[in-house]
């Protein structure tokens, strides 16, 4: 199913969506797919593999140290595909790459979306790319029909949104609050706010609220506006305190809290 | 060629453009708008000149270096004194201007990142000026290279956070303040330092620092009677040599070189010579040249000066180059050294480390030249700052380091 696929049916159902980050690379390029396969295992319905680079400014501390953990450890950028391929010939889920912006225009934007498209990757989640800038990877996308997933923002102008919204296959990444990547006490109430003007400028987009999440309580609380809760940082963290097993541990925490069974 | 002057962004050429999150947006688009308004009134125009009339210094004088030109061959050089502007540097042009866009947007607080602390020391002094809170980011390495500019920043009230991660340079403590930027920037404004990041920083930036340009060629016309055959100065980010190349983009005959950190040597992997040795790419919000590998990912630059060791450089920079416009040399450590040493035993003038770059060119080009050409360097910033590299360097107190 391709990730809109997925969302639509949770949403249809009435089934709460849970999507999930693991930067590739870490701690090595075979433990970040195993990671991924685990968190796909244990109820991820979504997967968003993180490509590791030199300046990613929209990640707190713990996916920073994670990320330039990978880079250190010699991960290269054609390794993404080696990794989609072997976590998408393993799990069903959609698995789109989160990627800055350079890696993919130096690589050739047209090379990566074919290369993306035939390791069996759903597409690309563009973190310092916005729809103003994004002109070869719209055209791109549209040739290979990979997802292309924008951001929208607190203080975004109602325009703005409705043209990332429109412009995003899959859904469009609702950031919940003004800030980097990384673990909250609470889930900002600016959030609703994102997730409303999405529905009013692009009713048919799926909305899924991002950065923060770190509990099952707070993926809930976003599953009852949106069509899903992003959850990274919390699970980078909990691979940290205990490899797979404290992983896996973490992920059924939070689908725990969610509501799987559509009543 | 002519009307290169008029490029106001958000693209040069293929260069520049917004390559940030969409949560920055709204804050840059809220930035060009105060920006556009302030342009277009006077007032606003009238009360930066005053500033810098009555507190910067300015306009800042033109010194003949004629022994130091005696190095160089049979050329006249002129130097642009910004080294004698409040605060020691040119960064103080720009950092005004942006102070009084913070005031009329109504934010409190601003941030800044640093590499020599020559911009850092200006944003400090500015919040101080202007009652603002500061927060200036620094590589972790820059704050040992340059104690003494954090001490200046301490003392004048900010806060002064040493970026750990990746390089602990110029590079991430420009990551770092947009990390807080993001985050706080419905009261915050991203003094941002140099002719890079997101439109409009580099036009707003460079037209800050256009008033180098401007004063010089006025100068060098009314009290010396002659057009610059060349102009020079150094480039790291860029912000002070399109400052002073910007009032000659469209005057063909004045030729334009920049002068880039070349580290250990251009034949070295160990410099920061990115219009050289880099390729189009996006860092820092811009789609500019940049060090990189193969994958994109940004390769740590070298340089004994904090404020030229920086991976990237400004789009304006990228398109001039693209278009031969501009030339862009390196310049090693050893010999940025020889020429602060130079200039300070030759005129009296103690450089900062970043304008011995361009001193240094400037002997050289001396040599290129036909006779009775002349030479107008920017001297963007003195040396104060940079006492203990030099001392060390050139062991004037004694072993014990």
């Amino acid at each position: 199913m391709s990730t809109s696929d997925v969302i639509k049916s949770n949403s249809d159902a009435g089934k709460d969506t849970l999507i999930g980050y693991f930067p590739l690379g870490y701690p090595s390029l075979e433990e970040s797919i195993e990671a991924a396969v685990a968190m796909v295992e244990e109820g991820v319905d979504v997967l968003e593999l993180g490509v590791p680079y030199s300046d990613p400014v929209m990640d707190g501390l713990v996916i920073q140290e994670a990320t330039q953990l990978a880079l250190e450890k010699g991960f290269r950028l054609r390794q993404t595909f080696d990794a989609v391929k072997a976590v998408s010939s393993r799990v069903d889920a959609p698995v789109l790459v989160m990627t800055y912006w350079n890696p993919v225009s130096q690589y050739g934007v047209a090379k990566f979306a074919d290369d993306l498209k035939a390791s069996g990757g759903a597409g690309l989640i563009t973190p310092d790319l916005i729809p103003d800038e994004a002109k070869d990877w719209l055209a791109e996308s549209d040739r290979t029909g990979l997802d292309r997933v924008f951001l929208v923002a607190p203080t975004s102008s109602p325009e703005r949104v409705k043209r990332a919204a429109e412009l995003s296959r899959g859904f469009v990444y609702a950031v919940s609050t003004m800030g980097i990547t990384g673990a909250r006490e609470e889930v900002d109430s600016l959030a609703r706010g994102v997730v409303s003007s999405v529905r009013e400028q692009a009713p048919q987009q799926n909305a899924a609220v991002g950065i923060g999440i770190s509990s099952g309580e707070q993926a809930a609380e976003v599953n009852a506006y949106a069509d899903g809760a992003i959850v990274g940082s919390a699970f980078v963290k909990a691979y940290q305190r205990g490899g797979i097993d404290a992983l896996r541990q973490q992920v059924r925490d939070i689908v725990s809290g969610l509501n799987r069974t559509g009543k | 060629m002519s009307n290169l002057r008029e490029q106001v962004g958000p693209y040069f050429g293929e260069f520049g453009g917004r390559f940030v999150p969409e949560s920055l947006i709204a804050a840059l688009d809220e930035l060009d708008a105060t920006y556009q308004a302030a342009k277009a009134d006077p007032s606003f125009a009238f009360e930066l000149s005053e500033l810098h009339r009555t507190y910067t210094g300015r306009p800042s004088i033109i010194t003949e270096a004629k022994r130091f030109a005696s190095l160089a061959g049979d050329v006249r050089i002129f130097l642009k004194r910004e080294d004698l502007n409040h605060t020691g540097s040119h960064k103080i042009n720009n950092v005004l201007g942006q102070a009084l866009l913070a005031k009329r947007m109504g934010k409190t607080r601003i941030i800044a990142e640093t590499g020599a602390g020559q911009h850092g020391v200006a944003s400090a002094t500015a919040a101080a000026l202007f009652g603002l809170e500061c927060v200036v980011y620094m590589g972790q390495v820059d704050t040992e290279r340059q104690a003494l500019n954090v001490a200046r920043m301490k003392l004048l009230g900010a806060t002064v956070v040493p970026v750990t991660t990746g390089s602990r340079t110029l590079k991430d403590a420009i990551n770092e303040a947009l990390r807080d930027w993001v985050t706080n920037v419905e009261t915050t404004h991203y003094l941002l330092g140099t002719v890079a990041g997101p439109h409009p920083f580099p036009t707003m930036v460079r037209d800050f620092h256009s008033v180098i340009g401007n004063e010089a060629k006025r100068q060098l016309q009314d009290e010396f009677g002659i057009t610059p055959t060349v102009v020079a100065a150094c480039v790291g980010g860029g912000s002070n040599a399109i400052g002073i190349f910007h009032a000659f983009l469209d005057d063909e005959n004045v030729r334009l070189v920049g002068f880039e950190a070349a580290g250990d040597g251009m034949d070295t992997p160990r410099h920061a010579a990115t219009l050289n040795f880099g390729k189009p790419g996006v860092l820092h919000g811009a789609k500019s040249y940049m060090l990189q590998d193969e994958d994109g990912q940004t390769i740590e630059s070298h340089s004994i000066s904090a404020g030229l060791d920086y991976p990237g450089v400004g789009p304006e920079h990228a398109w001039l180059k693209d278009l031969g416009r501009a030339e862009y040399r390196g310049i090693s450590d050893a010999e940025a050294m020889d020429a602060l040493r130079l200039l300070s035993q030759t005129e009296g003038i103690i450089p900062a480390i970043e304008t011995a770059h361009a001193l240094a060119g400037a002997l050289k080009l001396g040599k290129e030249l036909p006779a009775g050409s002349s030479i107008l360097i920017n001297l963007s910033g003195r040396g104060d700052k940079d006492m203990e590299t030099a001392a060390r360097y050139f062991g004037l107190i004694g072993d014990s380091k």
